[in-house]
């Protein structure tokens, strides 16, 4: 029989392999950041132990970095303290550190792949659970706990229980307008948060294909919110052109030797699946959220629903708490939903073609009057090519806020936060209570839908905006 | 990490289903660099409740949670084990974890007890009949008991072999791998060229 893609790149990787014990598995990236490395660095103190594979490993500052004023000591003392001590442990065991202010800070899920570190085949892990965004190359990634970080710094190796297999089939092509961040936000509501629990998922059919690389990080990105270990998409010639000239990728013979090995990377057609789900593209819209976890979506066209659409008691529960929270009465038009505050960023859908996106649909056009939009690149990177496009121009004359790189409003922990009852459309990956900022209600958007919804102010999608004159 | 055999301690119901590590400990309590002093964050945004179950007195010495099913979705925070561990839970029950927090708790020494959907409910309905009851929880015969006679609840959790040798031995993990040094090196030679480094 033959092997799934994960079954090929996880055994490529088993360093040890014993009955009745998880399998010993070799990380070839280790990515670090501010907030959940310091107790790890400390462990290894403890013990006198040093990071075994500094080449091996990268470190950038985002979770807790402001996003204006980047050139200024940071203001919140406990927050500076966390960053200092990332420069410290970086400094005093040889890892090699993107700090605020350099060119090639960001978002850790976005500057890995930006530098060409990420490439089909690999196993990547961080401190972070939206590491499986790197798997939209092919590579096994997903994200760890501190004491799992100090194992990964230590022995380069973690001890994973080998997961199941899912395939997530999108048949068709996404219509006009419907992106990734449709699909995937359609695919959690369809499984639940828990829907993906003890799996690593292959997305693949027409719909997956047809995705930018972008699109594909964006989809393998949410794994996560349906609890799946990690999310990953064949390599193709798509991959191979977004990786072919960067800083990091392979050149001359290694090129090659790297991209025949890459083309063995798919699933074998005999290979069966321990689980398989099959999505129609070509029925999917703007979807949004309304409630207090991903799984709580519907398309932009529906209504906000009521616990008695639901036949479980837990799910009727879990309803009635979440539109309490969220301010939402069942029965109103999503579309009717206003909105203070809309964010357009995170590693979600803070990359260079989602800035376009945005751009396209603002320029020409003005940020509603009592809406707020905030537009944060996810990497320097992203943020200077951005501005050489002119597309910062056209985020400020449409009223918005262009900032620096970061996390920035994905998850309320610097400077960028949601006040309490203030309700957001935001392109990030969560809508917990509380996410944005103690008390902030959050729908979860696609890009067009984020640009809309500032204009009208409104939950909106583009279609609702009357043409430029 | 301490060995962990039985424990008996104040059982705690969180009728609550999702509850996510940004619930757990939000965001804003994560920028300590210890691993002590997150019981501040423990769900934080609820104990401004004063109905919130931790703000019962007859829970205050509580060390068993029992949740809801989907218990510790999200972000993969290892803040939110320590912060349970700090302001004093040895276990958490609920009928199905998220992976990473599983792992977390296995690393990290909470103990987290997979059950029956029936049991939790038969837990709640039994602490509600005794508030301030204790829950014992049997590692190496893997049962969970509360009460004696007609009403008590026993039954039987789940959790993986390894995790629970490594937990009733107190192994630290690091060290044991570190024994297989000469298969990781192994292995390292066998890395092709290409592969990407940092430095």
């Amino acid at each position: 029989m033959g092997k799934t893609l994960s079954e090929k790149v996880w055994d490529e990787h088993v360093v040890r392999s014993a009955p009745g014990e998880p399998d010993l598995l070799y990380i070839d990236l280790h990515l670090l950041h501010e907030v959940t490395s310091p107790q790890a660095f400390d462990g290894l103190r403890l013990a006198n132990r040093t990071v075994r594979r500094p080449d091996l490993t990268l470190a950038t500052e985002d979770h807790n970095v402001p996003t204006v004023d980047w050139d200024k000591p940071i203001a919140d003392p406990v927050s500076r303290t966390q960053v200092e001590t990332l420069r410290k442990n970086a400094a005093d065991f040889g890892v090699r550190l993107h700090p605020l202010g350099d060119i090639e800070q960001g978002i850790v899920h976005v500057v890995g792949p930006q530098l060409g570190l990420t490439q089909p085949g690999m196993t990547i892990v961080c401190g972070d659970s939206h590491t499986s965004t790197h798997g939209a190359f092919g590579a096994i990634a997903f994200g760890i706990g501190t004491s799992e970080v100090e194992h990964v710094l230590a022995t380069q190796t973690l001890t994973q229980a080998r997961p199941r297999t899912m395939a997530v089939t999108v048949n068709g092509s996404l219509p006009e307008g419907v992106t990734a961040k449709d699909l995937v936000l359609t695919l959690i509501a369809h499984t639940g948060t828990g829907g993906g629990q003890g799996y690593i998922v292959e997305y693949r059919g027409q719909a997956i294909e047809e995705l930018s690389m972008e699109g594909r990080m964006t989809v393998c990105n949410m794994s996560i919110e349906w609890g799946a270990k990690a999310g990953l998409i064949a390599p193709d010639q798509t991959t191979f052109d977004y990786i072919e000239g960067r800083p990091e990728a392979p050149t001359g013979a290694d090129w090659d030797a790297a991209v025949a090995h890459w083309r063995t990377l798919r699933t074998d057609d005999d290979a069966v699946f321990d689980k398989e789900i099959e999505l129609d593209a070509s029925t999917m819209t703007p979807f949004v959220t309304w409630g207090t976890n991903p799984g709580q979506g519907a398309p932009l066209g529906a209504s906000v629903p009521s616990p008695d659409d639901f036949d479980e008691p837990t799910d009727k529960v879990a309803t009635e708490k979440a539109l309490q929270y969220m301010g939402l009465e069942a029965g109103t038009p999503l579309r009717e939903v206003k909105v203070d505050t809309v964010f357009v960023g995170s590693c979600t859908n803070g990359r260079i073609e989602d800035l376009r996106l945005a751009a396209s649909i603002l320029d020409g056009r003005r940020v509603a009057a009592d809406t707020r939009l905030l537009v944060v690149p996810g990497s320097v990177r992203v943020r200077l090519q951005a501005e050489a496009e002119g597309l910062d121009k056209v985020f400020t004359a449409a009223g918005a806020e262009w900032r620096g790189a970061g996390c920035s409003m994905c998850l309320g922990m610097n400077p960028d936060q949601l006040a309490p009852g203030e309700r957001s459309a935001s392109t990030s990956n969560r809508n917990f209570e509380g996410r944005q900022g103690k008390g902030g209600r959050t729908h979860l958007v696609s890009v067009p839908v984020a640009a809309a919804t500032a204009v009208r102010g409104t939950l909106s999608s583009p279609a609702d905006l009357a043409p430029i004159a | 990490m301490d060995k962990f055999t039985t424990h008996t301690g104040v059982g705690v119901p969180l009728k609550r289903s999702n509850v996510d590590t940004d619930q757990i400990i939000p965001a804003v309590y994560l920028k300590r660099v210890t691993r002590t002093g997150f019981e501040d964050g423990l769900f934080a945004a609820w104990r401004n409740d004063p109905a919130f179950v931790l703000n019962d007195p007859t829970y205050a010495t509580g060390s068993v949670l029992v949740a809801g099913p989907d218990f510790g979705t999200g972000s993969s925070r290892e803040h939110a084990v320590w912060a349970l561990q700090n302001y004093g839970f040895k276990v958490v029950v609920s009928s199905r974890f998220a992976d990473i927090f599983r792992g977390n708790s296995g690393k990290a020494g909470l103990l987290a007890a997979q059950v029956d959907e029936k049991v939790v409910q038969r837990l709640w309905d039994w602490l509600e009949d005794h508030p301030g009851g204790e829950v014992t929880v049997d590692l190496e015969s893997r049962t969970i008991r509360a009460g004696a006679g007609e009403d008590a609840v026993e039954d039987s959790f789940d959790i993986d072999d390894y995790t629970r040798w490594r937990l009733l031995e107190g192994l630290d993990d690091i060290g044991i791998t570190l024994g297989h040094d000469a298969d990781i090196a192994a292995f390292e030679a066998t890395r092709p060229s290409w592969k990407p480094v940092t430095a």
